[in-house]
């Protein structure tokens, strides 16, 4: 790095700063108000229930997302939020190659379940080529494989009751465990499974293992990874902040995130 | 019949002694006029704060940091950079390293004063953008049926034979480039370019602008799979949606550029009433 260049740079930076304070700052001040009220969080909340509303009226609820052929598939599938989660009882779990791995299967289901990864397997299974939304904006293609949640829940005994499905996780962030959330259109969805494997090998921790959802008609967030329980509940008041999901709860992302 | 009926074309208004001013935009095209000046730059600046969490472009159906980006911005530990293919432009101050209204250096790709909100929030700038995608759709739908039945198409933007022809277009061109704006009657009918530009915007742009958008979205991507054929997968639609979103800037440049010179009271006036003064004829 020369010297000579050093200063032009700070001058642009500073200059590009003073601009912003001199003209800018009150303008934009205002706008981050607006941002913050919260009649603009309820109007703008309206476009996700319209998005909802919308997509569900255009596509048959079983309607499913492009499959994707073995040519197609991202040459590295890139991993996103949690890459290996913190504490001893996780390390462990992958020290044994999740041969205690539970996954409890509770709420309004009329016969509570606990699954070894081994029960997971020996179900009838589905594979899928897929591609994996980012809400920032990427995109993989991977080859998921894993059990159909409609077989889960119908093996659950699901209540008439139950509207939507929460999902449990082993990763902490901050102050609290990851957990997401869908109702029964994508619950019973035939493309919404528990896959242990991506690309014909065991999932790597980076994107879940052993267990991680893919629920292929929303982005990314939705995707819970290290899945440790699967509980049917009739309203998602009182879990988490009521939001339905981790990011939901925290920085106001999309519970529905088709879009 | 009311004001849908009322042509578009030259009206002389009640009272008025000479032709000099003429009816030139109905209300529709004046309340869809200023609704998408304010939706749109909501919907760029809140499109360049989603930019922001991943400002990498990539053709085809899939494309994250592994993969060859066509288009980037980025950070070096002193420098910000736009990369187009392998060509690099320095951009510190203004792209991929800026120092925002506190004085701190940010290394987000747009800086604070393009985006919604000013500091990074994907989350916020999408509950925007998710939100007045729906202003634009609804109200270019609205609109694309009005110019249809109430004859707006035909009347003001259809382009007529004669001026297809190749000199049509040159001497149009060059009138644009000498700054000799059309006066009198002439003045009140939309000339060739400005018939193409609308066009384009309307009926091209603005509509390629939506469906883009929905191609990335995975939900419509199961609800209508052909968005992926037309585009050529998600990440081909996420490039094609942000080069038509500049498309769409340079649009609104040329078009204020223009205003300014044909006379911004006038033309502003006749955006907002509806009534827009004829330039006189040399010599009256």
């Amino acid at each position: 790095m020369s010297d000579i260049l050093l200063p032009r740079r700070q001058w642009i930076a500073r200059a590009g700063g003073l601009v912003a304070a001199a003209g800018a700052l009150p303008l934009l001040a205002g706008c981050d108000a607006i941002n913050e009220a919260p009649i603009t969080r309820k109007i703008l909340s309206m476009g996700e229930d319209m998005h909802r509303g919308s997509q569900r009226a255009l596509m048959d609820r079983d309607a499913l997302a492009r499959e994707f052929g073995r040519a197609d598939l991202s040459p590295v599938f890139r991993s996103n939020g949690t890459k290996l989660p913190p504490g001893a009882a996780y390390a462990g779990h992958a020290a044994t190659g999740f041969a205690d791995w539970r996954v409890a299967v509770t709420g309004l289901v009329a016969k509570p379940l606990s699954l070894s990864m081994a029960d997971i397997r020996t179900m009838p299974q589905r594979s899928q080529i897929t591609r994996h939304d980012c809400v920032e904006g990427w995109s993989a293609i991977g080859e998921w494989t894993g059990v159909q949640l409609r077989r889960i829940l119908a093996a659950a005994q699901l209540k008439d009751a139950a509207r939507f499905i929460v999902f449990r996780c082993a990763d902490r962030i901050g102050d609290a465990l990851y957990y997401e959330s869908c109702d029964l259109i994508d619950a019973l969805h035939p493309q919404t499974i528990l896959a242990w494997a991506l690309n014909r090998e065991l999932l790597p921790i980076a994107n879940g293992a052993p267990l991680r959802l893919r629920i292929e008609r929303q982005l990314g967030y939705k995707h819970a990874k290290y899945v440790t329980g699967i509980e049917a509940v009739a309203s998602l008041d009182g879990i988490g902040a009521g939001k339905g999901g981790y990011w939901e709860d925290r920085i106001d992302y999309e519970w529905y995130a088709g879009i | 019949m009311g004001d849908m009926a009322q042509p578009e074309a030259p009206t002389v208004p009640p009272g008025a002694e000479q032709p000099r001013c003429v009816y030139r935009h109905r209300l529709p095209t004046r309340i869809w006029h200023w609704v998408n000046a304010v939706t749109l730059l909501i919907l760029l600046m809140s499109g360049l704060m989603i930019f922001n969490a991943h400002p990498r472009l990539y053709w085809g159906q899939y494309g994250a940091n592994p993969d060859h980006a066509w288009f980037a911005v980025g950070a070096t530990p002193t420098t910000g950079f736009v990369r187009i293919g392998e060509t690099r432009i320095e951009t510190t101050g203004v792209l991929g390293r800026w120092t925002d209204g506190q004085g701190v250096e940010q290394t987000w790709a747009f800086p604070g004063w393009a985006t919604i909100p000013t500091s990074y929030s994907l989350a916020d700038g999408r509950r925007w953008h998710l939100f007045f995608a729906w202003v634009l759709a609804i109200g270019l739908t609205l609109y694309m049926i009005w110019t249809a039945i109430g004859g707006h198409l035909r009347r003001d933007l259809h382009v007529r034979r004669y001026e297809w022809s190749p000199r049509h277009i040159w001497h149009d061109i060059k009138d644009h480039a000498r700054l000799r704006f059309p006066k009198g009657e002439a003045a009140a009918r939309y000339n060739i370019l400005q018939k193409l530009s609308y066009i384009g915007v309307i009926f091209v742009l603005l509509p390629l602008m939506i469906f883009t958008g929905l191609t990335m979205s995975p939900g419509m991507g199961a609800a209508w799979p052909w968005l992926l054929d037309i585009f050529g997968g998600r990440q081909s639609a996420r490039s094609l949606h942000f080069i038509a979103a500049w498309l769409l800037v340079a649009f609104f440049f040329v078009h204020i550029v223009m205003v300014l010179l044909a006379g911004p009271v006038n033309e502003i006036r006749s955006m907002v009433s509806g009534w827009f003064r004829l330039p006189p004829e040399k010599g009256e």
